[in-house]
């Protein structure tokens, strides 16, 4: 912009240089801001959790602990919420994978596929909590069914659809289109080809997605609140009965005003961050180990 | 296109005719689509029952829904949106505030200045935050960040309390509208960092290079080829972020005091929104107050759609951001 066309290659102003200097100090600061509370959070989770998290924790209810005693545990939480993510699992991921595959391989373009595709960028807008009341009325108060952990599963499936379309979406793209010609050159239907060519290769990433989506819905507090309920004691059924979950353990906890209770809160949050980052990083470690570029 | 080359068993003389399907192809593509439609069904399933479950209630009100302040379903049955909707509005706009401008640093670093070996790691780092469960956010909130803000809120309301967000008298600090709005900046924050990073790396290399050809320095360069070209989807991004920040539950629910009331003073303990008011209210609500929770999570649909459905067009528009909004 100020070059000249003089011979000599003119230096940068001083005031220039101080304005590129003072805007990567500014940037630097605000990726410093950001790490600032993750690492804040993870490290008062692990000192004020792990007081509390021992055996007794990991393996009794909440049942006969009174407002004021320490001691009790998860247990009823942790299946809970183990229980619920895996049915949660097991409507979303047959959905999201379909829905997937028909915009890859059916939709070419056309309207129904514009909208299903649309809308399931906006469904991942959904605040969770409105997933919550959606089955609460739809599935408690108008068809009257009782509060269960498969309704919380419902309710977490609506939010988890939209990332398992999007992620599996994205993998069936990147095979290529070479191997579905070839399979069809050598005379083998096109839903063969999809079921036999294109989901194995595109299986590990598919993986990664549904793992990731399932990291994302397990620590869900809203929508299991709304349609679980709450439970002290261990219930195995999600079908009958209210259940617990661990969002809902440690909500549930923060907000008694004792202090046995609040570090019941913290070791339940550990509980469940341990949980939702281990599913992040073996999601990553597939990927990683899968992917074609390893390391980018 | 494909479809002539399918013969499945087509041995030479086959007099079949060459449309005729394998079988399970027909099912095969219903349970694809019907899927799809499944999808579509359920967004509008949820408006659906949202509106028939909020009917009775809003019959049974004796206040105006959209403007009265109080919210008492249960027992006057007398109970209006327009202080949850304004305590929405104002917590998400905090959230914004703070979250945006550090969002895009964080774009800017992860993109352009962090070491390229390292860029990939360091972003995963900030996608971590959106991994943390919001109740751990809120619990976080309510245990740390509200006693440390207390002396800062002193200190702003002493030296600029003539400003109308810092004012107040009595109790300043603890469960105020700024501990909830800087809560919800952590947690919108990775999503608007993710979006406007993936933009500012689609940004043409060629314009870039340009720019540093003739001389310009590092900010010179992103200010004349990365930010014009990431202004549009840095805002969908933001906007992606509001619709989140609006719908945000637990966090807040365990920090904000749950008061009823319009109050501007965001260092003073006040505070409440639609979606934590759904949370706290829920588990004493009589038939009309869980019709009423109800009302009010319909309205949130309503706003949060229209958010999304805005920053979604903005993306779609330009195709070179169809893959960074994934």
């Amino acid at each position: 912009m100020t070059t000249t066309t003089t011979s000599t290659i003119q230096h940068i102003s001083t005031g220039r240089r101080v304005k590129d200097k003072l805007v990567q100090g500014l940037v630097y600061l605000a990726f410093g801001l950001a790490v600032v509370p993750l690492v804040s959070v993870l490290w008062l989770v692990i000192q004020n959790g792990l007081a509390r998290f021992d055996m007794e924790f990991l393996t009794h209810s909440m049942r006969n602990i009174g407002a004021r005693d320490a001691g009790g545990g998860a247990y009823h939480a942790i299946v809970g919420t183990l229980e619920q993510v895996l049915l949660a699992s097991a409507i979303s991921v047959p959905i999201g994978l379909l829905t997937a595959i028909y915009l890859v391989e059916y939709g070419n373009g056309g309207r129904l596929s514009r909208a299903i595709s649309f809308f399931v960028d906006v469904m991942t807008g959904i605040p969770s909590v409105v997933a919550g009341l959606f089955i609460l009325a739809f599935w408690i108060l108008v068809l009257g069914m009782p509060f269960s952990g498969w309704a919380g599963a419902m309710a977490v499936s609506i939010l988890m659809m939209p990332t398992v379309v999007r992620s599996a979406e994205e993998m069936l793209r990147l095979v290529p289109t070479d191997l579905r010609e070839a399979s069809y050159a050598l005379g083998v239907a096109k839903w063969r080809t999809i079921v036999k060519v294109v989901l194995p290769t595109a299986l590990t990433g598919i993986i990664t997605g549904v793992m990731l989506a399932v990291a994302r819905v397990a620590g869900e507090t809203a929508p299991v609140l709304l349609t679980v309920f709450f439970t002290d004691s261990i219930n195995f059924d999600p079908f009958s009965g209210p259940q617990m979950s661990l969002p809902l353990y440690v909500f549930d906890q923060a907000g008694r005003p004792n202090d046995t209770a609040i570090d019941r809160a913290w070791t339940g949050a550990l509980t469940l961050i341990l949980i939702v980052m281990l599913l992040n990083l073996v999601a990553r470690l597939i990927a990683w180990w899968r992917s074609p570029a390893r390391g980018r | 296109m494909t479809t002539n080359l399918r013969t499945r068993d087509g041995g030479p003389a086959t007099s079949r005719p060459a449309s005729r399907r394998s079988h399970g192809e027909g099912p095969f593509r219903y349970a694809s689509t019907g899927a799809g439609i499944i999808l579509l069904a359920i967004m509008a399933a949820i408006a659906v029952f949202l509106i028939s479950e909020a009917i009775p209630a809003l019959q049974a009100n004796k206040g105006h829904f959209l403007t009265e302040l109080t919210w008492d379903p249960n027992g006057s049955q007398v109970f209006g949106i327009g202080a949850l909707a304004f305590g929405t509005v104002l917590s998400s706009a905090i959230a914004l505030v703070i979250a945006t401008p550090i969002a895009v640093g964080v774009a800017l670093f992860i993109s352009h200045y962090a070491p390229r070996r390292l860029a990939g790691p360091l972003g995963y780092l900030v996608d971590l935050l959106a991994a943390v469960p919001s109740v751990v956010y809120g619990l976080w909130g309510v245990a740390f960040l509200v006693p440390l803000l207390i002396t800062p809120s002193k200190w702003l309301n002493e030296n600029l309390g003539w400003f109308p967000l810092f004012a107040g008298e009595g109790a300043i600090g603890g469960k105020t509208m700024l501990a909830g709005g800087i809560v919800l900046a952590i947690m919108i924050l990775p999503i608007i960092a993710a979006i406007s990073r993936e933009v500012f790396l689609q940004a043409p290399k060629m314009n870039e290079e340009a720019a540093l050809a003739l001389g310009a320095t590092r900010w010179e360069m992103i200010r004349m080829a990365v930010l014009p070209f990431g202004r549009p989807g840095v805002i969908s991004a933001a906007m992606l972020g509001l619709g989140r920040a609006m719908g945000e539950t637990i966090a807040v629910a365990l920090i904000f005091p749950a008061t009823f009331g319009i109050s501007i003073q965001i260092l003073t303990p006040n505070g409440n929104s639609i979606a934590a008011n759904i949370a706290n209210g829920f588990g004493e609500a009589t038939p009309i107050g869980r019709g009423a929770l109800i009302a009010s999570g319909l309205v949130l649909f309503v706003i949060t759609l229209l958010v999304n459905i805005a920053a979604r067009m903005v993306i779609n528009r330009r195709k070179e951001y169809a893959r960074a909004a994934a």
